[in-house]
């Protein structure tokens, strides 16, 4: 069975004020089919931590540890990350001239299988993928988000999820900015992808809306970079009714505490 | 998007370069129409090359002083050509009646090797059936060079002229292009050019009644590569397809100014040139003009210029003019966009599974290959696609 795991991460980023702290000592243990959804207030430092897993460049690990199967992903590139078996669904995917939905989707599948898929089930797999996700067959001849609407976009992202079929999946706010028809549709998505293949969710997440639809086995509340509380799903509710004020006045409370 | 120009005054000699004079002068009337600049096969009737004048101020012109003053050797380029039955390479007087037909020199480096060439070499298409013929010119050396070239597609004829340069060259050269009635020509000029070439070239093509032109321009080796070809739409239906390709590395500059001249009722010109930068010093101009004129009522126009940086340093200059001077036309347009493969992108196509050098090869290609498709011959573009990816390997 496979886990991903994350020791004391402690992650820091560079602005133009200088070195800014941002993720101070995060654990977290996800099992193979296992959805954790990862919850907090805006500059928490949520999305920090899906992009450290996924390996971008503008973040530094200073300490900690992040595991794959025991394997350390620290040392990996990007790329051999998502060959590793890890995807992030991306909040802002970018637009990537000249290159068209179908040739970026081969490519990505050839390089994460390490061999080209067979042309017949690969087309039949992707039409299959793109009409549960009620996304036009046109897509695929157009380059990978240009000119995509917010929606459209997301639904690309989830697109790949289900292609490529990862061991891991973080999603950053993958709700964020979709209507509810468009996120009915998203969360099918991801819970076609838990079902069928089994892999093990980080759904990361401002809002508590998208727990109607994809129902998490762990909530972890984030708040200045770091996990302040931890339950089974009730907590989510406990969100939905109080917000984050309580963990945010604890929190500045500990500051204040700490500069005394 | 630049307005035409207002003036009342006929342009004088002197607006045009014949005295020395240059944009930043101020008291200049800048000239009124496209197909009013001043025009002279005679390299005296052009004032000596300063950098400022219009046509030269975005190409590094000291570095090809010889080629626009100096003296240039106007013998025969040796040339190899793989004929086809229907397209004849022969060489051919200063005095044949078919030189001049299709536009004379604009700027002192075409003047000079007009005013230098011994003989021209002639590339005569006919026959209605399609095939390829191709002519390359190898190893020209480093002494400064002139040359002269007709290419003659006789009316109704079909096919494909190839003008391909390797090796090293210091070549300035005018390419005329007579394309007869109901002829379909296609024209490639490909510039493979060795790392310290330059080459400067100018194409004048004339096309005829319901005849139709494709010329397509690839620009992948050379230290400078200038190529600048106007096509005069002279006569009822003529059809026009301009396509580019660069692929500029470090230190290359490579230029192409494109004009379209619609000049007869019912004309079409698609005008797209794609290029991609990487490297240090890179550098791209294309400027694209086109002119609608009085007779060309019902014309059907759009040009646009793609640029994709790949790296810091680099610098892509895109200008579309477009000049109006009938209401009564179907269409004409023009765009332009520069855009930067980034950082992000890359994160992007690395986070699911793909290796670097193959993200940076996915987008390239795919941004060029639009151009390479469009050219007709299997074999050329099998060539192109491997010539790309040795680009793309060599940084």
């Amino acid at each position: 069975m496979s886990v991903l795991e994350i020791k004391n991460l402690h992650v820091n980023v560079e602005t133009d004020q200088g070195t800014r702290e941002i993720l101070r000592g995060v654990d977290l243990v996800i099992n193979e089919g296992e959805i954790h959804a990862i919850m907090g207030p805006n500059g928490s430092g949520k999305s920090t931590l899906a992009y450290t897993i996924a390996g971008h460049p503008k973040y530094t690990v200073v300490d900690g540890e992040i595991l794959l199967d025991g394997e350390n992903v620290l040392e990996m590139s990007v790329d051999e990350r998502a060959r590793a078996g890890l995807f992030l669904a991306m909040q802002y995917p970018v637009e990537i001239p000249g290159v068209t939905v179908t040739n970026f989707l081969r490519t990505a599948k050839t390089a994460i299988d390490g061999e080209a898929p067979a042309i017949r089930t690969w087309l039949k797999d992707v039409r299959g993928a793109m009409s549960n996700l009620k996304m036009d067959q046109a897509f695929a001849e157009r380059n990978v988000n240009e000119g995509f609407s917010g929606g459209e976009k997301k639904r690309n992202e989830i697109l790949q999820l289900e292609l490529l079929k990862p061991k891991f999946a973080v999603l950053d706010e993958t709700d964020s900015g979709l209507d509810v028809d468009a996120l009915k549709i998203v969360s099918e998505g991801v819970n076609r992808a838990h079902q069928t293949t089994g892999l093990g969710i980080l759904l990361i997440t401002h809002y508590t809306r998208i727990l109607r639809y994809i129902k998490p086995d762990f909530v972890h509340v984030f708040v200045a970079g770091r996990i302040a509380e931890q339950g089974g799903p009730e907590l989510a509710d406990r969100l939905e009714e109080e917000g984050y004020d309580r963990y945010q006045v604890a929190e500045s409370a500990v500051v204040e505490a700490a500069a005394e | 998007m630049t307005a035409p120009q207002q003036s009342t005054a006929m342009p004088t000699a002197e607006q045009h370069g014949i005295r020395a004079h240059s944009d930043g002068a101020g008291a200049v009337v800048p000239v009124q129409t496209r197909s009013e600049r001043f025009c002279s096969a005679d390299v005296a009737d052009f004032a000596p090359v300063n950098g400022r004048e219009h046509e030269w101020k975005l190409s590094p012109v000291a570095t090809f002083a010889d080629l626009t003053g100096g003296e240039l050797d106007g013998s025969r380029t040796p040339v190899e050509s793989v004929e086809a039955e229907g397209v004849s390479v022969s060489w051919i007087g200063r005095d044949d009646v078919r030189i001049g037909t299709a536009g004379l020199p604009e700027d002192r480096g075409s003047a000079n090797a007009w005013s230098s060439f011994g003989e021209a070499m002639l590339i005569a298409v006919t026959g209605e059936e399609q095939k390829t013929a191709s002519v390359t010119r190898t190893a020209l050396g480093s002494a400064p060079r002139a040359a002269h070239t007709v290419i003659e597609a006789a009316p109704n004829s079909r096919g494909l002229v190839v003008l391909r340069g390797t090796g090293d060259a210091r070549l300035v050269e005018n390419v005329e292009i007579l394309v007869g009635e109901g002829a379909n020509l296609t024209v490639v000029s490909l510039q493979e050019w060795s790392d310290d070439s330059v080459h400067l070239a100018s194409h004048f093509a004339r096309v005829g009644r319901d005849a139709k032109l494709k010329h397509i321009v690839v620009s992948l080796g050379g230290k400078v590569v200038r190529l600048n070809p106007s096509t005069h739409l002279a006569e009822q239906g003529g059809d026009v397809e301009a396509l580019g390709l660069y692929f500029s590395d470090a230190g290359q500059h490579l230029e192409q100014q494109v004009y379209v001249h619609h000049d007869a009722p019912h004309t079409r010109s698609r005008v797209t040139y794609k290029g991609a930068l990487q490297g240090e010093g890179a550098r791209t101009v294309w400027i694209g003009d086109v002119l609608i004129g009085n007779a060309a009522v019902g014309t059907d126009s759009y040009e646009q210029n793609r640029n994709l940086v790949l790296t810091d340093g680099t610098r892509a200059d895109s200008v579309p003019n477009l000049e109006i001077e009938t209401g009564d036309i179907e269409g004409a347009g023009h765009a332009s966009a520069t855009g930067r493969f980034d950082d992000e992108q890359l994160f992007y196509l690395m986070a699911r599974g793909i290796r670097e050098e193959e993200a940076r090869r996915l987008v390239v290609r795919g941004f060029l290959t639009e151009i390479v498709q469009q050219i007709g011959s299997p074999e050329l573009e099998e060539h192109l696609i491997a010539a790309l990816e040795a680009e793309l390997q060599g940084s």
